[in-house]
């Protein structure tokens, strides 16, 4: 790694390999951080060497990534992986870490392409061993070619039936599939004008899913209005809520999911200006239409800025990318304008779908905002529903002075697995939108890194011995 | 329990590791939250305040649930670290 250089693209998924790319091959000096091990994120986790042989476990979107994967090993830019970025100024500083040892890099521009998280789900045992994202599941089968058999997929969203199917496509054993989709999404979703037509297509793709998925003798169970994760040490059974009637399915396994959200930790403590998206019930960076922030050389693109799926995110890295080479004047604006039509135009249609996909899958209030008094809403601090509420009922007003009151969100995570859900509660109990409720004042550094790793920044020749034996600071 | 799928874990080269003092070989391209479950204990550290079992929950680094001690590193994502030839590993306490 140098000092300097034109464009650092933070995040190895669809946005980040399109931008990363789409610089080096024009000769823009260009690194591009991840970190995960290998290219990909985590759409494409393991493209370059899965752990299945058999390409229809899979199938065909997962093998997108190998032309992505191929061209940035083809690109001159410098990639390192397994590298963690905990900084990066409004200066556009960047401080990474990589195998215990930081240093800053400067860049004239810098693209952000990282990526997404499952929304966090706050259940009844949802903290219990056993019970885990189903994105964690699928990382496991493609990573490793790691399964649970006699697992229970419960939530909504694409990525719920997507990994159910490559389960069973993989051989392992499925007890059941639990959708929590509300009936009403259906209906609306259907009536989104145009963007019914590729949603109907999607439907159809989705039934013959859920086919497959029934004729391998796995119940699929719909109109499911509440959830309870069982067990004392660990998972033992989930519990469900179906027309007033609650059942019990034994399991060691529950996967969760509801939709992703994108990760806004970075952009965030960077104090570029976000706003709340209703439509995707989250937190988004402000962008204009090439992925530019508030902040002058800092680019965001793909599901960091907000989920529109990997085609999308590679769509929007090359655009990206596309605005910092001619600001490098690299490029001039015509050339910029016509490389950039065709991205356009598929992003045109791939938003419509978004919209449907939006409203199909908004999940229930009953799933974001915890029902019962004793659930865990910071995994971390193990903060309950029921003292969350009490402190706000005392007069309460916004997340920091929560976070100040009970500690909620001041853990390692740093309120990735809260944040939202600490959102809707202080909406609803203060009768006040979210927009007007805020988010968590974020500081860097953002991934936690050992105090000795940031002394030994002062002197960058020490950085190399820097002692091993220091415990990890966790940054609040 | 966590299990191999048929032809996933034969042919890839492993190293040795241990769990708790507990000698185990794992494939050597494995994180060690992979190769913490497959060896079939699911809980991965015990948490600060209500002394509860954990285990991983996301698996990308987000939700810093399994927090395992590394060569007497605290604190480390074992999500987020590959295995080395000789790592000794216990499972996250207070």
């Amino acid at each position: 790694m140098k000092r300097n250089y034109d464009v650092v693209v933070i995040g190895a998924g669809p946005a980040g390999l399109a931008a990363a790319t789409t610089c080096g091959n024009a000769r823009a000096k260009t690194l591009l951080l991840d970190e995960q091990p290998a290219p990909g994120g985590q759409i494409y986790r393991s493209i370059e060497r899965p752990a299945i042989a058999d390409r229809e476990v899979l199938g065909p979107d997962y093998y997108r990534g190998e032309a992505l994967v191929r061209a940035l090993r083809q690109s001159p830019i410098e990639y390192v992986s397994s590298a963690s970025v905990w900084q990066v100024t409004a200066e556009r500083e960047i401080g990474v870490s990589v195998s215990g040892n930081s240093r800053i890099v400067n860049a004239k521009h810098v693209i952000i392409a990282t990526g997404a998280q499952e929304r966090p789900f706050p259940i009844p045992g949802w903290t219990l061993p056993g019970a885990m994202t189903v994105g964690a599941a699928q990382i496991l089968l493609k990573k490793s070619g790691i399964v649970a058999d006699g697992a229970v997929f419960a939530g909504t969203g694409p990525l719920l039936y997507l990994t159910a199917r490559q389960y069973i496509r993989a051989g392992a054993k499925v007890t059941a599939v639990i959708d929590t989709t509300p009936a009403r999404n259906y209906r609306r979703a259907l009536s989104q004008g145009l963007g019914a037509l590729s949603g109907f297509k999607y439907l159809r793709k989705g039934w013959r899913w859920i086919r497959e998925i029934k004729a391998a003798g796995v119940p699929v169970i719909g109109g499911v209005a509440e959830l309870r994760v069982r067990g004392e040490e660990c998972v033992s059974g989930i519990e469900y809520r179906s027309n007033q009637h609650w059942t019990t399915l034994q399991t060691e396994h529950v996967f969760l999911h509801q939709g992703v959200v994108p990760n806004i930790n970075l952009t965030m403590s960077m104090r570029c200006e976000h706003a709340w998206c209703d439509r995707q019930m989250c937190w988004r960076v402000v962008t204009d239409a090439w992925g530019g922030t508030s902040l002058p050389g800092v680019m965001v693109a793909g599901d960091a800025s907000d989920i529109g799926g990997a085609v999308s995110a590679q769509h929007r890295g090359t655009l990206a990318a596309l605005r910092v080479l001619q600001r490098l004047a690299l490029i001039d604006k015509r050339t910029r304008d016509s490389a950039a039509a065709p991205h356009l135009k598929v992003l045109t249609a791939e938003h419509r779908f978004r919209l449907f996909l939006d409203v199909l899958f908004t999940p229930d209030e009953q799933f974001i905002e915890p029902q019962d008094r004793q659930t865990l809403v910071c995994r971390c601090e193990e903060v309950s529903a029921e003292r969350l509420r009490e402190t706000i009922a005392v007069g309460c007003q916004g997340p920091n002075q929560l976070k100040s009151f009970t500690r909620c969100g001041m853990g390692p995570c740093q309120g990735r697995l809260c944040g939202l859900t600490v959102g809707q509660m202080l909406a609803t109990q203060l009768a006040r939108p979210m927009a007007d409720v805020g988010y968590y004042r974020l500081r860097q550094p953002v991934k936690p890194i050992a105090l000795g790793e940031l002394a030994a920044l002062a002197q960058p020749e020490a950085a190399a011995t820097a002692p091993a034996s220091y415990s990890k600071v966790m940054s609040s | 329990m966590f299990r191999y799928l048929q032809g996933c874990r034969g042919q890839r080269p492993s190293v040795a590791i241990t769990i708790d003092g507990v000698a185990t070989e794992v494939p050597a391209d494995e994180t060690l939250a992979a190769a913490m479950l497959q060896s079939g204990r699911l809980d991965l550290r015990i948490t600060p305040i209500g002394g509860k079992p954990r285990s991983a929950y996301c698996m990308m680094g987000v939700c810093f649930e399994c927090l395992v001690t590394v060569d007497d590193q605290p604190n480390q994502q074992a999500c987020m670290t590959p295995v080395r030839p000789g790592m000794r590993v216990e499972r996250g306490r207070p």
